[in-house]
């Protein structure tokens, strides 16, 4: 399994062709604390780029957008009444959803973790 | 951050800074909308002990002349002639088309025998032009000094006043709405029994090379220190208005549900600006009004958001803040409506997303004042 980063700070671990997705740790920091998390329905088309989902802090909202393009094939439906997991823990328990990925060489576009942790250097 | 020349500070700053404040900016200052704790811990201990703010960069200032509460109601619709020495009346600067060029604090100082004073604060984001629209407008019979030497600091809480008894016990004497100078751990201060969040609480205006002083003593007596962040959806919960969002130069007073700001006397006299629309709308009534909403799901409306009749019905009116009140639990917003779907209990859809989400229009505020009530 390979984890690959996007500049808007998602995460998605690739096994096979299917791909769970999140947001990283530093976006749920740069959020703080999250109130509320909309997944995208099963069956959603996505296109790379495009909105996925929805997180908002007591602040703001902020639309999360799809690292690749395909298929959404399961939610994290405990993010419902438990938003903050994304807080405690969003490279694992706070997983967003999967997909199917429609076109995997799309995954070359996106940043490993070395490389994600340098662009997020650049960041500060 | 680095200093940036565009944005003014708070003699505050370092200390935001070394209590970890994420620093944006804020009405033209950097200002931490939270510390490192986060803005649903920061609200919680404000509900429940006593939270620190700063908001020093509010505009303060001294309107000083013979009859000086009259010359001022030429510009606010409140009583100001009523208010006896140490009062404090919340009221709004008026523009002549019945809008709100501001909403501010007018408070008699308690050492006034011949009603020749009077206190002002006024919002950050205003402050410049509410200063220079006063000075014009009473120019030649009234002076205005603002007091940019002057830091503003907010002390709210439940446990607000057990603190306060330690470090400036006669503050304690004052009942909400009332003000007078009170030593505050040795300071000179200007304690006023007033807030923004809805709980009991002070507001503390101190000179400005003090103001650290006073904050670091406020601290160790247990205050959390609380950002913007928290002190909006603190106040978001009490109901109270944020000038710029839930009222501007496009409301007016009677629309935005302050009709209470108006007493029997001024709208007799009909001398305020703005005074024509105001009556117009007392007597004839208002196209829209401001309620409280409560999304009935979990998701957060936020300011901007359409409100729509239920099932799917027209666009009717507008959120003007919105977000998640921790207190409550869940999303809690402030919109207009058209006067039949004013009425608490009144279901109505909002727009998120493109989607009609279920809500109710509710009583404000979504959680219970508790002011120290003389």
């Amino acid at each position: 399994m390979t984890v690959k980063f996007t500049k808007d700070h998602e995460w998605i671990a690739v096994s096979g062709t299917t791909g769970r997705v999140g947001i990283t740790v530093y976006a749920q920091s740069q959020l703080g604390d999250l109130v509320y998390v909309e997944v995208p329905a099963i069956g959603k088309a996505l296109t790379k780029g495009g909105e996925a989902a929805v997180v908002e802090s007591v602040k703001a909202a902020s639309e999360v957008y799809a690292p690749v393009s395909g298929k959404v094939t399961a939610a994290n439906d405990a993010l419902a009444d438990a938003p903050e997991t994304v807080n405690a823990d969003a490279e694992g328990e706070g997983w967003l959803y999967e997909m199917e990925i429609a076109d995997p060489a799309e995954l070359g576009d996106l940043m490993d973790r070395a490389g994600y942790d340098a662009y997020v250097e650049t960041l500060h | 951050m680095g200093h940036d020349d565009a944005l003014k500070y708070t003699p505050l700053y370092d200390l935001h800074l070394e209590l970890g404040g994420k620093m944006v900016p804020f009405a033209g200052y950097a200002m931490p909308v939270q510390y490192p704790t986060g803005i649903l811990a920061e609200h919680k201990a404000t509900r429940e002990g006593a939270g620190l703010f700063d908001v020093s960069h509010m505009g303060q200032a001294y309107l000083e002349g013979p009859e000086v509460a009259a010359l001022i109601e030429t510009l606010v619709p409140g009583d100001i002639k009523g208010l006896k020495p140490g009062q404090i009346r919340y009221s709004l600067l008026m523009a002549d088309d019945g809008g709100i060029l501001d909403d501010l604090m007018i408070t008699r100082p308690i050492d006034d025998a011949d009603g020749t004073r009077l206190f002002l604060v006024v919002n950050a984001a205003c402050k410049d032009q509410d200063f220079a629209h006063i000075a014009a407008r009473l120019a030649g019979k009234a002076v205005l000094t603002r007091l940019d030497d002057r830091a503003l600091l907010a002390l709210q809480g439940p446990k607000a006043a057990a603190l306060m008894a330690g470090l400036g016990p006669a503050a304690n004497g004052l009942s909400f709405m009332t003000a007078a100078p009170v030593d505050v751990a040795g300071i000179p201060c200007l304690v006023s029994r007033s807030g923004y969040t809805g709980e009991d609480g002070y507001e503390i205006s101190v000179p400005a090379d003090r103001a650290v002083d006073l904050a670091r003593a406020l601290l160790a007596a247990g205050a959390a220190p609380i950002g913007l962040g928290a002190r909006d959806s603190l106040r978001l919960e009490a109901g109270l208005c944020l000038y710029g969002h839930d009222i501007d130069t496009t409301t007016d007073p009677i629309e935005a549900s302050l009709a209470w700001v108006v007493p029997k006397r001024r709208r007799e006299e009909a001398n305020f600006p703005g005074a024509a629309r105001v009556l117009a709308a007392l007597r004839d009534g208002v196209a829209r009004k401001r309620v409280g909403i409560k999304p009935l799901g979990r998701a957060p409306a936020r300011e901007g958001t359409v409100v729509a009749r239920p099932g799917g019905g027209d666009a009717v009116g507008i959120v003007t803040s919105g977000g998640f009140g921790p207190t409550v639990e869940g999303p809690v917003a402030m919109g207009y409506v058209p006067p039949d779907l004013a009425k608490p209990g009144t279901p109505i859809d909002l727009v998120v997303r493109g989607k009609p989400l279920p809500a109710e229009v509710v009583a404000l505020p979504f959680t219970p004042h508790r002011y120290a009530k003389a």
